[in-house]
């Protein structure tokens, strides 16, 4: 490379970590000025229209049908979580990695091999807070050891490695029959009942998962504001830069998959549950795919992204019955993520940044208003 | 890497199956051979099949996931010209005919308009490869289709030392590979397009510069690495059957296959698809259950050792 090439990728690297947002530079502005000001920044972080999307997700369960709580909240909630950690190491950290749904397998399996399953010859039958809690450990030791072997690589290396890996495992599942049970995997592989509650039901389910999404959600939106968020948004943009600056950037990545890893393993769990089944099909290639359908579709520039994603697909999934064949759900769920990948890379939240960047040309009065609250 | 470590590591490969190959050869000879010759005539296959796919990676770092749905497409193709006509070649030609041509509208229509975006190319062949399987199925059925091998490669072939009798259209699977091998080998080396190639996998912007119409290079690469996969399909109609799932099970072969061998390599090819066929076939001949885990554990070595494959050189 010629010092002049160099120049430009510094600038390019450093020119889009700024631009990357308020928010990082903001975050390290509060870390500098103390925790009074963090919790001034906290409540303007709270805008009317996240109290409205609480307050509906809230209230949601106590109007919809069971069904519309289950097959749609919850499983979306469920799905949500899983392409969250493909969003955090795809979007925040440059790394797209297709073996998310076997993470979130990994665990579902675990969950179902060491509690309760319909197959008791296999099935240790622990109590299920020790089989999810060791199913949540492996799973993200496994999630460390992808992490490990495809930090090595970069772009496109990463989704063909996580590919051959997650579809590895898929023939080890299928294949193997005295510990994966084979094709048939694990029926009744069902949510516990604590303190008389029966978290098969849907609105108690409901509330678990949302919980764990949540949970999730707040935890990425915070981690990206934390020093190693920041820097594992360094290193997607320009990891040979990071990397002469002293940061160990293997060690981020293999970090962030870790990371990653746990989010997509408490998915795994609650879909598991969800199913009542773990089999070879959870996280046969479509499963993996469906991950980052549901990712691309929501968009990769926000963690709220893979929710708005998973709530379209299940939309989609459920109702294409009504639109087309059932039989021909892949074609069209094929369809869109082409229509999606090909005119808006962003995803849906691409299409409504410009969308609004549209409606703000139209009218330049109200955009000065927002731009002036937002400062 | 020291003259020692190379040594060590080179015994510590080759140690063990050594070892393996001894007590195999002892304990059921027939066996052992006949797994053998299963496993480099899979082999052949799958160096076909990935061909293709690492010629295009190399020219274009265009991982086409759609690698697989060609083969799949390309095996229909042929039962279906096989069943009308009765000509094996015929099927042949029409399988590597069509999926060159479904690779080259893929490559004008789609992946022209975004150069330099590997990530957006990977995705497009993501969602090309689920409406490709879902089209197929749709069509054509969840059923198995098997294409008839020529009558001059139907049967066994008799009287062999040790195995007896093997099947014609295997063994004939290893010429073809050969074959297909040797004419790659030439088309790179001895034609116009084939340096044309060489040179843009070396430095795409300076073949550019020397006034070559690079797109024309891409499409007709693109051509020819989905026509491979297609003849790949109608090879594979004969053994394995053509049946909805076959196109995942040889993307993931080539995947493994130029990981292993080394991107962008058509030697590497060569040698991934052999470490590969071998290794599964004495999988599923020793340990049915577990032989996946051999791939994956060859996947993990090479990867720890030689992160850009065993004949890969840095990008």
């Amino acid at each position: 490379m010629s010092a002049a090439q160099w120049r430009g990728a510094m600038n390019a690297g450093a020119g889009r970590l700024a631009r990357a947002g308020g928010a990082p530079a903001r975050a390290a502005g509060v870390a500098v000025e103390g925790r009074g000001q963090a919790r001034a920044w906290i409540s303007g972080m709270v805008r009317p229209h996240h109290l409205v999307v609480l307050a509906f997700l809230f209230v949601y369960p106590f109007y919809a049908s069971p069904f519309l709580t289950y097959q749609i909240g919850a499983q979306a909630l469920a799905l949500g979580l899983i392409a969250l950690s493909l969003t955090l190491l795809g979007g925040y950290g440059g790394m797209v990695s297709l073996a998310q749904m076997t993470v979130a397998g990994i665990a579902g399996y675990m969950l179902a091999i060491l509690g309760t399953s319909g197959e008791a010859g296999i099935s240790l039958g622990w109590p299920w807070w020790l089989a999810a809690l060791l199913g949540i450990g492996i799973a993200t030791l496994a999630a460390t050891l992808i992490g490990w072997l495809s930090a090595r690589t970069e772009g496109i290396y990463t989704i063909m490695i996580t590919i051959a890996i997650g579809v590895a495992f898929y023939y080890l599942c299928l294949q193997n029959y005295s510990v994966f049970n084979g094709f048939q995997g694990f029926q009744r592989v069902y949510a516990p009942t604590v303190l008389g509650i029966d978290f098969r039901d849907p609105v108690p389910f409901y509330f678990v998962a949302l919980a764990c999404a949540l949970a999730g959600y707040f935890f990425v939106v915070y981690l990206l504001r934390t020093p190693f968020g920041i820097a594992l948004q360094g290193v997607r943009d320009n990891a040979r830069r990071m990397g002469a600056l002293g940061f160990n950037v293997t060690a981020h990545r293999v970090a962030a998959y870790a990371v990653a890893g746990v989010i997509a393993a408490v998915g795994g769990i609650l879909l598991t549950w969800y199913n009542g089944l773990i089999a070879p099909n959870s996280v046969g290639i479509s499963a993996l795919v469906n991950i980052l359908i549901i990712a691309i579709l929501g968009g990769m520039g926000h963690p709220v992204g893979p929710f708005l994603g998973a709530i379209v697909f299940v939309l989609l999934q459920t109702f294409a019955i009504d639109l087309i064949d059932r039989e021909r759900f892949n074609l069209l769920i094929g369809l869109v993520f082409l229509g999606i990948v090909l005119f808006s890379p962003d995803g849906l939240l691409g299409l409504w940044a410009r969308l609004r960047e549209k409606l703000a040309t139209l009218r330049p009065r109200a955009a000065f208003n927002r731009r002036r609250s937002q400062r | 890497m020291s003259r020692f470590w190379r040594a060590f590591w080179i015994a510590a490969v080759a140690g063990p199956i050594a070892l393996f190959a001894g007590w195999a050869l002892w304990d059921n000879a027939r066996l052992f051979v006949t797994t053998l010759l299963n496993g480099i005539t899979l082999a052949a296959l799958y160096f076909i099949v990935a061909s293709g796919f690492t010629l295009v990676f190399g020219l274009m770092r265009n991982v086409n996931l759609a690698h697989g749905s060609l083969y799949m497409l390309g095996g229909y193709v042929g039962y279906l010209v096989a069943g009308r006509t009765g000509y094996f070649v015929l099927a042949l030609a029409a399988g590597f005919l069509v999926a060159a041509l479904v690779g080259l509208a893929m490559q004008l229509a789609v992946f022209r308009h975004m150069p330099g975006e590997d990530l957006r190319q990977t995705m497009v062949t993501i969602g090309l490869s689920i409406v490709l399987a879902d089209l197929m199925l749709w069509q054509l059925g969840a059923l198995a289709h098997q294409v008839e091998p020529p009558y001059v490669l139907s049967g066994p072939l008799r009287e062999l030392p040790l195995v007896k009798a093997y099947s014609k259209y295997r063994l004939s699977l290893l010429a073809m590979g050969i074959l297909i091998g040797v004419l790659l080998w030439l088309f790179l080396t001895r034609t116009r397009v084939g340096m044309m190639i060489r040179a843009g996998v070396d430095d795409r912007a300076m073949l550019d510069a020397t006034g070559v119409n690079v797109n024309l290079v891409f499409a007709a690469t693109f051509a020819v690495g989905a026509g491979l996969a297609g003849l790949g399909g109608v090879i594979g109609a004969v053994e394995l059957s053509i049946v909805p799932g076959e196109d995942l099970r040889l993307l993931l072969a080539s995947l493994v296959v130029v990981i292993v061998g080394g991107m962008g390599s058509i030697p590497g090819a060569a040698l991934g698809a052999l470490i590969l066929g071998v290794a599964e076939t004495f999988g599923l001949a020793y340990a049915p259950t577990y032989s996946v885990v051999f791939t994956f554990v060859i996947l993990v070595l090479v990867l720890a050792f030689r992160p850009r494959g065993i004949l890969g050189r840095p990008a």
